[in-house]
């Protein structure tokens, strides 16, 4: 059987996958010949601790925000009166097109020094959803756009309200199609909370930062650092993997 | 049932694709429309649909004309037919079933009981009760459009209108389509068809017009319009389609 050897065994194509990921670090390592130190970590273990609970507290509340906004943005964008359209487009370009480091320190330091906005963990929380809400309005912009014209032609019809339309025939659809890249959204969103430790928000990546600076023990922290976000990102990216094989199941 | 239209128009853009269409017929069962695509046909259903807006012109429909001056008005011609489309339009969101009791019970006010006991009737009447919980992914093309029938039929119209109907199925289940169809004619239901099938058109509709370049060339009871029409584009017409015809 030609070619069998592709897909047979599959726990040993994993081992081998993991194997030369490995090698490659432990490679690295060697030529180093660095000392690891991890036990000296484990005194800074609340501190950590504290640092990765707050990465979660932003990021949730970031992620209800951005929906927040990514709805409103989403529904600017098709209004039909033209000043909220170009409105909403104006938001989308803009906050797509800069870097997220520059739109943290331009509105930390410029926007948020103007307007007394002082508080850096709301402020945090504003910049990451107003960043992400950019990229959710975009997901469900394609969403909505995924819903053929013919089938609101049918429910106009049938004699569906545009309230009813929307509530019986748009929405359940969209919903389930934007889950998918959603949570992959939120998985970004995740990574994205660390540049926040630049305006000193007390989040995961700062502490570890902070650590770092007394025990001068980088690789081990950077390597804790990205333990951490993958601890969040992973089980995200299964459930991504999930709906959307649900989702292409269902089609 | 009766139609009367005069001087319909309507453009999109600088194309007319209805210039000035004139038909009135008293006292009929059903009507297909036929012609040649691009014609006009599937635009004048739309209209008669409630789902395009003339741009000049007037409709009447067992004598009542349709207001295409607002939404409401047009929502309240559009309660009285209901309409059939060749892409079964069916929401994939939905089971067949509850593609049949959705609009019933939100946009009729019918009650939970009624609208389950319609569906159950016309999904059973049109032989998909082992059927009623799939979703449109899981039903065929012919399975589908008989599910999107039996939705226009629950809604209990006064005119039901099929836009080409079987256009996208393959000829066995274009027979089946045609089969329920003319059935319902039998029922006595009014219908307006608008079709390719034109063997369908002369056998099972009572009537049939045939709209070309935005006009109707001719109209007449299909059992003596195909002999004795004078129009020379509509002879030209069925003799291409016949000459392929086996």
């Amino acid at each position: 059987m030609k070619g069998s050897w592709k897909k047979s065994l599959p726990w040993l194509h994993a081992l081998l996958a993991v194997l030369l990921i490995a090698a490659f670090f432990g490679f690295a390592g060697w030529q180093l010949q660095h000392r690891w130190q991890w036990s000296r970590l484990l005194d800074y273990r609340s501190k950590f601790a504290f640092g990765f609970s707050m990465t979660v507290v932003i990021s949730f509340f970031s992620l209800i925000l951005s929906l927040l906004i990514g709805i409103l943005a989403a529904m600017g964008k098709r209004s039909e009166i033209l000043f909220l359209r170009y409105f909403a487009t104006a938001y989308i370009e803009l906050i797509r097109g800069t870097p997220l480091l520059v739109q943290t320190i331009f509105f930390f330091y410029f926007i948020g020094t103007a307007y007394r906005l002082n508080n850096r963990y709301i402020m945090g929380i504003l910049i990451l959803s107003v960043f992400s809400g950019a990229y959710v309005s975009e997901i469900i912009r394609s969403g909505l756009e995924s819903i053929p014209s013919a089938q609101l032609e049918t429910a106009r019809s049938l004699c569906f309200t545009k309230q009813q339309t929307y509530r019986y025939i748009v929405i359940p659809q969209v919903s389930r199609i934007v889950l998918p890249p959603l949570t992959g959204q939120f998985a970004s969103l995740i990574k994205d909370s660390s540049i926040l430790s630049l305006i000193a928000v007390n989040e995961f990546t700062k502490n570890v930062q902070e650590v770092d600076s007394i025990t001068f023990t980088s690789f081990e922290n950077y390597i804790l650092l990205a333990a951490g976000y993958l601890v969040l990102t992973l089980p995200i990216s299964l459930i991504t993997r999930h709906l959307e094989r649900k989702m292409s199941y269902a089609n | 049932m009766q139609i009367k239209i005069e001087g319909l128009t309507k453009k999109f853009g600088t194309m007319a694709a209805l210039d000035n269409l004139n038909l009135e017929l008293e006292d009929i069962s059903s009507l297909a429309v036929i012609g040649p695509s691009g014609g006009g046909k599937t635009t004048l259903l739309r209209i008669l649909a409630g789902l395009e807006i003339p741009d000049a012109g007037t409709v009447i429909m067992n004598g009542k004309a349709i207001d295409f001056s607002s939404e409401q008005s047009l929502m309240a011609h559009r309660r009285r037919i209901a309409m059939v489309f060749q892409a079964y339009n069916l929401f994939p969101h939905l089971t067949a079933f509850d593609n049949i009791t959705l609009p019933l019970i939100k946009t009729r006010g019918v009650s939970h009981e009624e609208a389950k006991s319609r569906a159950e009737t016309l999904l059973r009447q049109l032989g998909l009760a082992e059927h009623m919980n799939h979703s449109p992914t899981q039903l065929s093309g012919g399975q589908k459009q008989r599910v999107a029938i039996a939705r226009a039929l629950s809604l209990q119209p006064e005119i039901l209108l099929f836009d080409e109907p079987t256009s996208a199925l393959d000829p066995e289940i274009t027979a089946e389509i045609l089969d329920v169809i003319n059935a319902l004619r039998n029922e006595g239901r009014n219908i307006i068809l608008v079709t390719h099938e034109i063997g369908f058109a002369r056998h099972a509709c009572s009537h049939v017009a045939f709209v070309s370049e935005g006009q109707v060339a001719t109209h007449g009871e299909s059992e003596t319009l195909y002999t004795d029409s004078d129009s020379d584009e509509f002879r030209r017409f069925i003799s291409r389609i016949i000459g392929w015809k086996v």
